[in-house]
Parts: structure tokens; C-alpha cells; sequence
């Protein structure tokens, strides 16, 4: 990847390494609470870009995509917590979380091969209900999920005696337990745009993009599309299994109502916004998406209070106004997104005209 | 040259009552050029896209290179030697030219996900392969100039060579062509011709559905001529021109 750049690249990139790393320090002074924000705005990156192989890369509209992160999340409860008393490190747990979820993702595929668009849409935001209401009702005859109630006293991260629920002070840095898990996480979401872009310029990359583009064709030139789109939901998938692994370690607790459709598409949004397809879009729209809801509740409610005194509209209500706002100027002005694949720009601007 | 590559036997096929296809045989031989005409609604493109897997076949088998061909999906079909073109050019449009054609090389490739992800040895190595291959092949139908335009902004011409060399991508015995002079002018069409000659001379076998029967005549080694899902007639170019069959099809009978 660093082959071919310039030194001015790779200083932006050395800098941008540098702002990330310093980045919790910075936002601990605000606060804790503005890591863990920024811990979820991560995950909710991992989860765009899982959903961005099945969306952007193969063309395959998946409104369910929640469920694979909680099949990853329940994955890790149970097998980290004192529901039935089971206690496997995490680098267990994961790839374990990341291949049931792939599975998952491979038998939701299998019966919507032969749909597309609107409809495949539809059977997947079934699918992902299907699962959240699983989540909730296996707790009789035999208690599996806990119901509703959920599972509590999930077992953090631990390596070796580095606990990440706890602090640990390190040469006059103070080390949180959010401040860890923002590393890790920030370690595997290297590992995943890596994984993206390697993928895009790969056999398989081309072969998702040639089925977006013309299915028909692609199966006459010879790609086994069948196989090709199992392969595209069971990576998606898995990639919502890592995710939900980790936000199940960082909760600390689990419940089906994490898991409800206004997630799925908060992640498709996030996507749609980002632009489809290209990977530093996806970030980016996740970022501004999960980041947005949490700088309104702090700007919103001081400046209500300072304006009237008193608390006029609830920020949660401003929040789906501005994000549907969001939404609608964007399809207006950038209908690829706001950072699109250089592929989607030319073809949605070329048709505008 | 006398080597049969791809015999038909009784193909049908209906399309609810409509019988678009009754008892179809016809042999193709190896490095031959073999022309498929007839009115339009004869049964043509069903034909093809039987031969190619893309519908199911109601009667009849195929065999291709002395051996049954499974029908049963297109991606068979490819991976057994037969590739194609659509009358209706489908390009993947938002892909470049050089990416189309490396598409085609996926049915002769293995990489698979893990490979893409360490980008390993054997993957950078094969992937250099198939990007060297696809540009000999965009150098063969002679648009290797356009290699990173988008294929949707290729002119009409080159979007069809574009369509050949992605069929040659999938290293065919047997190249099928629907129409590949339909809509062209006539430079254009004596260019395509010059490129299917020369596949003959490079040892490939093509089937050639065509409307423009001048192309045909001259072109094809033999011809077949469907009517109403039947064959009725099959030989020589000078024989077919003259059977009665073949020119009331096109022609209708005279009044009495």
C-alpha cells in the first residue's frame, strides 16, 4: 500500500496515524464519555464497511444487515459470560463470532439468490427480524438467550494480565478501559480496510462488481454468480460478527433491542451517505453519522437552555429531522454520495444528463 | 477439419404453448465457421441461448467435443468452452475496458478470498497473468488504445469487439455471436469481418448468428437456416442460397 506515494502522502499519512493515536488522549480531557462515542462511531465503521461488500461492492440491497452484529454480539455473550458459565478469551471468541455470523449470512443468501432490489430487500429486512425476535423469545423451554432481559456481566478483553475494563497508568498517560478498546479497535479496522481493498482489486472484487453491473452477463462470462453472492453476504456477515463481538466485550451487556431495524438502516444510511462502494466514503459517511446524534445532544440542549430558557424540542426529535434532511439533500446534490466510487459518479451524473 | 466439436440432438424448447424450438439438430465442426439464419422469431437466439445454458432445454442433449455438455448453467457452459456474445450488448458499463476483459478470465482462474487477502505469491502472480492476458486480447480485436476508458464510452464498434475479447478471455473452443453486425455501418461490418476471419485462421470455431445475409454468405463455411423453431435446411453457403425452402422463408410463397 505505502509503495508508489509521494513524501507528501505519506507525511499526510504519518500525520493522520498521529492524530488518531493522540486522539483519545485529547478526547479524555473532555471526558470518558467521548471515547466511548468514539469507540461506537468505530464499530459503526467496521459495520459500514461489512455492509459495503454486499451494497456497494456486489449490488445486493440487504436490509437486515443487523442481525449478523447481533449473531456476533449474542456469540460473544455466551460465550463470555456467567450465563452458562462459560469464560473463552476473545481471540477465541471472535474469529468463532465472525464464522457463525458468516454462516448466517451465507443462509440468509441462499434463498434470496434469485431476488433483486426491492424484493431482496424485503426478505432481508425479514431476516433481520427474524433474528432479533429469536434473540428475544429463546429463553423457554430452554434459556439460550435470556430473553428480552438480555445478558449481562459479559467478560471484557483480557491479554494476559492487561485487563481493558480497568485502568492501567503507563509513563504519565493515564490508560482507560475505553482508551484500549479504541486501540484495538482501531487495529482491526486497519485490518479490514486492508482486507476491503484487497478485495475490490482482486478476482472476487471484479466478479461482485461485474454481477452489479449485469448479472447475466457476468454468468456468461463465466462466474458462478450463485457462489460468488453467498460469498459476498458470508464476508459482509462476518465482518457484523467481529463487530458485534467487540461491542458485546465494551457493553458489557447484551439485549435484542440493540439489534432493532432502525440499526440496519442507520448502517445503510451510512453507506448510502458515505458513497456507496468507495471505502474512504463509507468511513467517512459513518463517521459523521454516529458522531452526529451525540454532538446535537450537547450543543442543542445548552443552546435551547441559554436561547428560552427552557428545553423546547427534544434533541432525539431534531436528530431524525436533520438526519432525513440529510438524506434528502444529499440525494439531491450528490445522489452517489458524498464521496463516491469514481464507477457509481460517472455512471449517476452521466444518466442526469 | 472434418472433427465434429458440438453436436445437437432434437433440441425443443417451449415457451408455455409456444413451441419456439422442435427437433433441432445440427453439427458444428471444429474450426469452421458455422452461420445460423433465419427469419426473424425463427428460434435463433432461443437456439443460442440453450446452447449456452441460459434456458433450460425441454428435449435433446448437446454434445460438445464428443462429451455430453451439461445445460444446466451458464457458468458450465463457459468453463466447457463455449462462450458468447448478446445481441444486445451487455458490457459491464461502469467497468473499464481492461476490467471487462479480465472478468472473462475468472472461469480459468482460482484465487479465492484468502488468496486476495495475503496477497500471496501465487495470487500476484496470477493476477499479473490475467491482467497481461486481457490486454493481448484488447491488442487482438485491435482496441488496446481504449484499455482504461470506461466500456459504456466506448464507441458502438469497439463495445462489441470489447464483448468479443471478453468471450475469447474465457479461452473458447467454440466463440457464439448474436448479431454482432446488427446496428453497425458498413466499415465497421467489413472491420468485424476481418476480425472473425481471423479467428478461423487462429483455430477458433464460431457460430455466427446473423441477419445481414451477405456477411453470412461470404463469411460462414456452412450455414443453417431455421424457420418456425425447425430447421430446414443445412450445407454449403451456395446451397443453402439456392433451396427453394430457404427462399420462400424469406421471401414467401408466390401468389396462385
Amino acid at each position: 500500500m505505502l509503495a508508489g506515494m509521494s513524501a507528501k502522502e505519506k507525511a499526510g499519512l504519518a500525520a493522520i496515524a498521529l492524530a488518531l493515536i493522540a486522539l483519545p488522549f485529547v478526547l479524555a480531557m473532555a471526558g470518558t464519555a467521548w471515547v466511548r462515542i468514539t469507540n461506537f462511531a468505530v464499530l459503526f465503521v467496521l459495520l459500514s464497511l461489512g455492509l459495503n461488500i454486499v451494497v456497494g461492492f456486489a449490488g445486493l440491497l440487504d436490509l437486515g444487515y443487523v442481525a449478523f452484529f447481533a449473531v456476533g454480539a449474542y456469540v460473544y455473550a455466551l460465550l463470555a459470560s456467567p450465563h452458562f458459565g462459560l469464560h473463552l478469551p476473545f481471540w477465541i471468541i471472535l474469529p468463532i463470532g465472525a464464522a457463525v455470523a458468516g454462516i448466517a449470512g451465507a443462509v440468509l443468501g441462499a434463498p434470496t439468490l434469485r431476488l433483486r432490489g426491492d424484493y431482496l430487500a424485503i426478505v432481508t429486512l425479514g431476516f433481520g427480524e427474524i433474528v432479533r425476535i429469536f434473540m428475544n423469545n429463546l429463553s423457554t423451554p430452554v434459556n439460550i438467550t435470556n430473553g428480552p432481559k438480555g445478558i449481562n456481566r459479559i467478560d471484557p478483553f483480557q491479554i494476559g494480565p492487561l485487563n481493558f475494563s480497568a485502568s492501567d497508568s503507563l509513563g504519565g498517560l493515564i490508560f482507560s478501559g475505553p482508551i484500549k478498546y479504541y486501540y484495538f479497535l482501531l487495529l482491526v479496522l486497519l485490518a479490514v480496510i486492508v482486507i476491503n481493498r484487497r478485495l475490490q482489486d482482486s478476482r472476487i472484487g471484479r466478479a461482485w462488481v461485474a454481477i452489479r453491473e449485469d448479472e447475466i452477463a457476468a454468468k456468461a462470462a463465466g462466474i458462478n454468480t450463485r457462489n460468488i453472492k453467498l460469498l459476498a453476504f458470508a464476508m459482509g456477515a462476518s465482518f457484523g460478527g467481529i463487530a458485534g463481538g467487540m461491542f458485546a466485550a465494551i457493553q458489557g451487556f447484551v439485549s435484542p433491542e440493540s439489534f432493532i431495524l432502525n440499526e440496519s438502516i442507520m448502517i445503510l444510511a451510512m453507506v448510502v451517505l458515505g458513497g456507496m462502494g468507495n471505502i474512504w466514503g463509507v468511513i467517512a459517511g459513518a463517521v459523521l453519522l454516529s458522531f452526529m446524534p451525540e454532538l446535537l445532544r450537547y450543543t442543542v440542549e445548552p443552546a435551547q437552555k441559554m436561547l428560552f430558557g427552557k428545553m423546547l424540542v427534544d434533541p432525539e426529535v431534531l436528530r431524525m429531522l436533520i438526519f432525513g434532511f440529510a438524506l434528502v439533500l444529499t440525494m439531491r446534490f450528490r445522489p452517489a454520495g458524498l464521496w463516491p466510487e469514481t464507477r457509481h459518479k460517472r455512471e449517476l451524473i452521466e444518466n442526469r444528463s | 477439419m472434418t472433427e465434429v466439436l458440438l453436436e445437437a440432438r432434437n433440441i425443443g424448447k417451449k415457451f408455455g404453448g409456444v413451441q419456439a424450438l422442435k427437433d433441432v439438430s445440427l453439427t458444428i465442426r471444429r474450426g469452421e465457421i458455422y452461420g445460423l439464419i433465419g427469419p426473424n422469431g425463427a428460434g435463433k437466439t432461443t437456439l443460442f441461448n440453450v446452447f449456452t445454458g441460459l434456458y433450460p432445454r425441454d428435449d435433446g442433449e448437446v454434445l460438445f467435443g464428443g462429451k455430453a455438455l451439461s445445460l444446466e448453467s451458464p457458468h458450465t457452459v463457459a468453463a466447457a468452452g463455449i462462450a458468447r456474445t448478446f445481441q444486445n450488448i451487455r458490457l459491464f458499463g461502469n467497468m473499464t475496458a481492461r476490467e471487462n476483459v479480465m472478468v472473462g478470465r475468472h472461469v480459468r482462474t482460482r484465487a479465492g478470498v484468502f488468496g486476495a487477502i495475503l496477497r500471496t505469491r501465487a495470487e500476484r502472480a496470477e493476477e499479473a497473468a490475467i491482467r497481461r492476458r486481457a490486454d493481448e486480447l484488447l491488442h487482438y480485436v485491435g482496441i488496446d488504445d481504449r484499455a482504461d476508458a470506461l466500456a459504456r464510452n466506448l464507441s458502438y464498434g469497439d463495445q462489441r469487439r470489447l464483448e468479443i475479447a471478453r468471450a475469447l478471455a474465457t479461452d473458447p473452443q467454440l466463440l457464439a455471436l448474436d448479431e454482432p453486425a446488427a446496428g453497425m455501418n458498413a466499415t465497421e461490418t467489413a472491420g468485424l469481418r476481418q476480425l472473425i476471419e481471423g479467428l478461423r485462421k487462429d483455430g477458433l470455431t464460431v457460430l455466427l448468428i446473423e441477419h445481414d445475409v451477405k456477411l453470412v454468405m461470404g463469411l460462414c463455411d456452412r450455414v443453417a437456416v431455421l424457420e418456425y423453431g425447425e430447421k430446414i435446411a443445412e450445407d454449403v453457403p451456395e446451397v443453402v442460397r439456392g433451396n427453394p425452402k430457404v427462399i420462400e422463408a424469406y421471401l414467401g410463397t408466390s401468389a396462385h
